[in-house]
């Protein structure tokens, strides 16, 4: 479908498109790749997987007991219960925010991070200075999200530096005994299960 | 040569602040999906392993000046060559040249999704007992690998604590090095931000990793 378009101007690639188209038309030429999978792998990450997967895991955490502590206790068997399971999930970790106690995930070494629940990573969690920074000063980085935690409240950073991928609970937000499963998950960002943001409360946007 | 990573930066100051993005925005340019996707759809040939895929990537000289997937296409290209699935004339050329070497598979659309699915689990039965158990003070490795290693350099020669035996793992130094699978055991162990930042650290401030019983000794 784009294929075609996106091949058609060959004087406008900058160096890096050129190298991508390349070594994708060597590796097909060479029968090493079907490209046909290729845009099998492009649709599946640009739309069926993402944030609103783990969203729903945290939702359903929260208004079902019982799943909560399925999901504390093996994530990796709670999450493929909602049907998300695989590459960069295999061994699924969740851990819960609690008051008095905040989790955040980072990958020091490169950008290891939950893809079945979360998609693929934002920038910011790729780059340099949260890589460096939130293993040494958690508060100077949440304050950059725009996040204050509590003087008292205990932070633990964790890097996952093995093939264990870790997806935070985030606390659920006050006012909200009486929403639907659905708009709990629409409280859940992408960030409170990364650990540098919270739930939004009700009504924030 | 001796190994040097360039990833290795946990703990490191110099890089300015974060920049949050907004949800939703996950490839910045039309190729990054593509490059993507390639590096899934030739780490299916079987060719390398992921530990040889995070090697190439951490040792690309320029590393820190790249963006995420020019360093996976830089590793990409690494390994294709390495691997003899391409020369470097090819990809100048930007055609094939030279007649193909045989691969393990070939990733078919049809199969994509299940191969997603099923992922790549780490975990196979141990060897032989666990040395550590949840509670128990270890101490990390102090010196440098010459190899790819999950052990950051902040956390070498620390004291922490066993929080979680997290079964036996693929050993990434061994798998990284093309030494086979060689599983160990695997741990949660936390430090105290003191034990790694002094009078600097923040109070109430923890650290853990995943670390391998290779990485450990006890104190």
């Amino acid at each position: 479908m784009g294929r075609d378009h996106d091949h058609a101007d060959h004087s406008e690639l900058s160096d890096v498109e050129r190298r991508v188209r390349a070594l994708e038309t060597v590796m097909t030429q060479k029968g090493y790749i079907d490209p046909a999978a290729l845009d099998v792998l492009i649709d599946t990450y640009q739309t069926k997987v993402g944030p609103r997967n783990g969203a729903r895991a945290v939702a359903r955490a929260w208004v079902d007991p019982a799943f909560r502590e399925r999901l504390m206790r093996d994530a990796t068997a709670a999450i493929a219960e909602l049907g998300y399971s695989g590459r960069q999930g295999e061994h699924m970790i969740a851990v819960a925010n609690v008051p008095g106690r905040h989790n955040i995930v980072v990958c020091t070494l490169c950008s290891c991070y939950p893809w079945p629940v979360l998609g693929l990573p934002p920038v910011w969690y790729k780059s340099a200075p949260y890589r460096s920074r939130v293993v040494r000063d958690p508060r100077g980085v949440l304050a950059e999200f725009g996040v204050t935690l509590p003087a008292s409240t205990q932070i633990r950073v964790w890097d996952s530096t093995a093939e264990v991928r870790y997806l935070v609970i985030p606390e659920r937000p006050a006012g909200t005994d009486g929403l639907s499963e659905e708009a709990l998950a629409a409280l859940v960002t992408r960030d409170s299960m990364i650990g540098t943001g919270l739930a939004r409360a009700v009504g924030e946007t | 040569m001796p190994y040097v990573s360039h990833a290795d930066i946990g703990g490191r100051s110099g890089f300015g602040p974060v920049v949050p993005e907004p949800e939703g925005a996950v490839f910045h340019a039309t190729w990054e999906p593509r490059a993507h996707a390639l590096t899934i759809a030739l780490g299916a040939t079987g060719s390398w392993n992921l530990d040889m895929a995070r090697s190439a990537r951490e040792t690309l000289p320029d590393y820190l000046n790249l963006s995420y997937y020019e360093i996976w296409l830089g590793g990409l290209e690494k390994l294709v060559i390495a691997k003899n699935l391409a020369t470097p004339d090819e990809l100048t050329a930007g055609c094939a040249l030279h007649a193909p070497a045989p691969v393990g598979r070939v990733l078919k659309a049809d199969q994509v999704a299940a191969v997603l699915a099923k992922g790549a689990p780490t975990e196979r039965a141990p060897a032989g007992p666990a040395r550590f158990r949840p509670g128990q003070r270890v101490r990390t490795r102090a010196t440098p690998a010459e190899h790819h290693t999950r052990l950051p350099g902040y956390l070498r020669g620390k004291t922490g604590v066993i929080e979680r035996v997290l079964g036996a793992h693929v050993f990434a130094d061994s798998h990284a090095q093309g030494l086979g699978e060689d599983p160990q055991w695997l741990y949660t162990v936390v430090f105290d931000a003191a034990e790694l930042w002094g009078s600097e650290a923040t109070p109430g401030h923890s650290v853990s990793f995943d670390a391998w019983q290779p990485y450990l000794e006890a104190t």
